[in-house]
């Protein structure tokens, strides 16, 4: 297989007279090449080009005393159910018959559609995505460098007027759905959002709601 | 006629450049491949638009679809210190040769009485085996005791690198470990709640949800 001529004067192979046992310089690389071939075959197929990628989420701290509400303010709440429902609220939730005499929260159903959530979101959190919009021109056109543009948009973010988000999710929601949501908040630029606990009102609402 | 005399040419042609080139991916994939490893279970995750890559030192808990939850640190040293410190917790004798096959395996879904047998399988039989996940309900949560003694085991040996590094008069990079929840997009939520709330009890709030790449250009 592999010749290695050990004499220097090699060359000329079809033209070499027979009588002296000339053999080619050359090493026959073929196995090698296969070999090589084979391993790289293998090493493509079997390395996992992506490192899973993932979204950072903090859960809120439980509060020390449970009687004490929170104050929600320009709060949007959501809640997934069954079958990729999805519902919605705007503002504080007012049970039948509640003593401040508001009239009783309804749900009002969306889905995970851009023309659905996409677009609610982009509605009810408008002024914080035109600043946003505006801060990003001001980035393109080099007037602030891009460490300040992240900086100006996480404080437009956090915002009081900015819109909070409560997403809630009963029994029955899957996990992508949840997912799926918080993506969608991240995208619309909602910087101040919470996965939390559902209240007893709500859930027979969404009840009521998926029965209908 | 004059005959026009072809140039003989040699039929061999240099392979040199080709093999140099298959010589260098080889090289390359081999620095940089991590094979794939051998996860007792599949979870599809969810896709997100979020594209920060994993830390290196984490604490995995994953969660299949029927709610299973499979318990892994990558982190091998800090796997052993957990083995020992829950095998104390529990009565467990585990062996050097065991915690030595305990290090190189990847997430484990076995309640602690099986464990011992499941780390003594070949790596097929293990395959084979319908893990029933870590137990994490009110009576045995045994997930907790995984979940806080990694924690402990992990802060303690960062302790000790550190004190190390300063005694070398080297620097010495903290890393702290994160939580990271890889969880099937078909669970129910509540089973990711569930962990969740182990997490939260332990006043741990900060989480890593492991979601694949949103194919297609983000939504403007």
């Amino acid at each position: 297989m592999a010749e290695v001529n050990t004499d220097s004067g090699g060359g000329g192979g079809k033209h070499a007279k027979k009588r002296a046992k000339k053999s080619s310089t050359k090493i026959d690389m073929t196995p090698m090449v296969d070999l090589a071939f084979l391993l790289l075959t293998f090493f493509v197929l079997t390395s996992t080009f992506s490192k899973p990628k993932m979204m950072e989420i903090s859960y809120p701290a439980k509060p020390k005393d449970k009687s004490e509400n929170m104050k929600v303010n320009n709060a949007l709440t959501f809640i997934m159910s069954d079958d990729n429902a999805l519902y919605y609220y705007y503002g504080e939730f007012y049970p039948e018959a509640n003593p401040a005499g508001k009239p009783p929260t309804k749900l009002e159903r969306t889905d995970f559609s851009d023309e659905g959530l996409h677009k609610l979101l982009l509605d009810y959190n408008k002024p914080t995505i035109e600043a946003i919009k505006k801060l990003k021109d001001q980035y393109e056109r080099a007037e602030i460098a891009d460490t300040t543009f992240k900086r100006l948009a996480i404080k437009e973010q956090g915002k009081k007027e900015a819109l909070t988000v409560l997403v809630k999710a009963d029994d029955k929601a899957t996990y992508k759905n949840v997912i799926d949501l918080i993506d969608e908040l991240n995208i619309c630029n909602i910087g101040k959002y919470a996965v939390v606990d559902m209240m007893p009102q709500e859930l027979s609402l969404v009840n009521a709601a998926n029965n209908k | 006629m004059a005959k026009i005399k072809m140039p003989k040419s040699n039929p061999s042609l240099d392979m040199t450049p080709m093999v140099d080139l298959a010589f260098l991916l080889v090289t390359f994939f081999m620095l940089t491949a991590t094979s794939r490893v051998n996860e007792p279970v599949v979870v599809d995750t969810p896709s997100s638009v979020s594209d920060k890559l994993l830390p290196e030192n984490v604490m995995l808990i994953s969660i299949d679809e029927k709610g299973r939850a499979f318990y892994n640190i990558n982190n091998s040293e800090v796997r052993i210190g957990t083995l020992d410190r829950m095998g104390a917790q529990y009565k467990i004798q585990f062996t050097d040769e065991e915690k030595k096959r305990f290090s190189g395996m990847t997430s484990i879904g076995v309640p602690m009485s099986q464990l011992k047998e499941y780390i003594n399988m070949d790596n097929d039989k293990q395959a084979l085996v319908k893990s029933p996940g870590i137990p994490h309900d009110s009576l045995d949560n045994q997930l907790k005791d995984w979940i806080m003694f990694g924690r402990i085991e992990a802060a303690t040996q960062a302790t000790q690198e550190k004190a190390k590094a300063e005694e070398l008069g080297r620097d010495f990079k903290y890393e702290p470990l994160r939580f990271a929840i890889k969880a099937d997009g078909k669970t129910n939520y509540i089973a990711v709640k569930d962990i969740i709330q182990i997490f939260t009890d332990m006043d741990i709030y900060r989480f890593n949800l492991i979601t694949s790449l949103e194919d297609g250009s983000t939504k403007e």
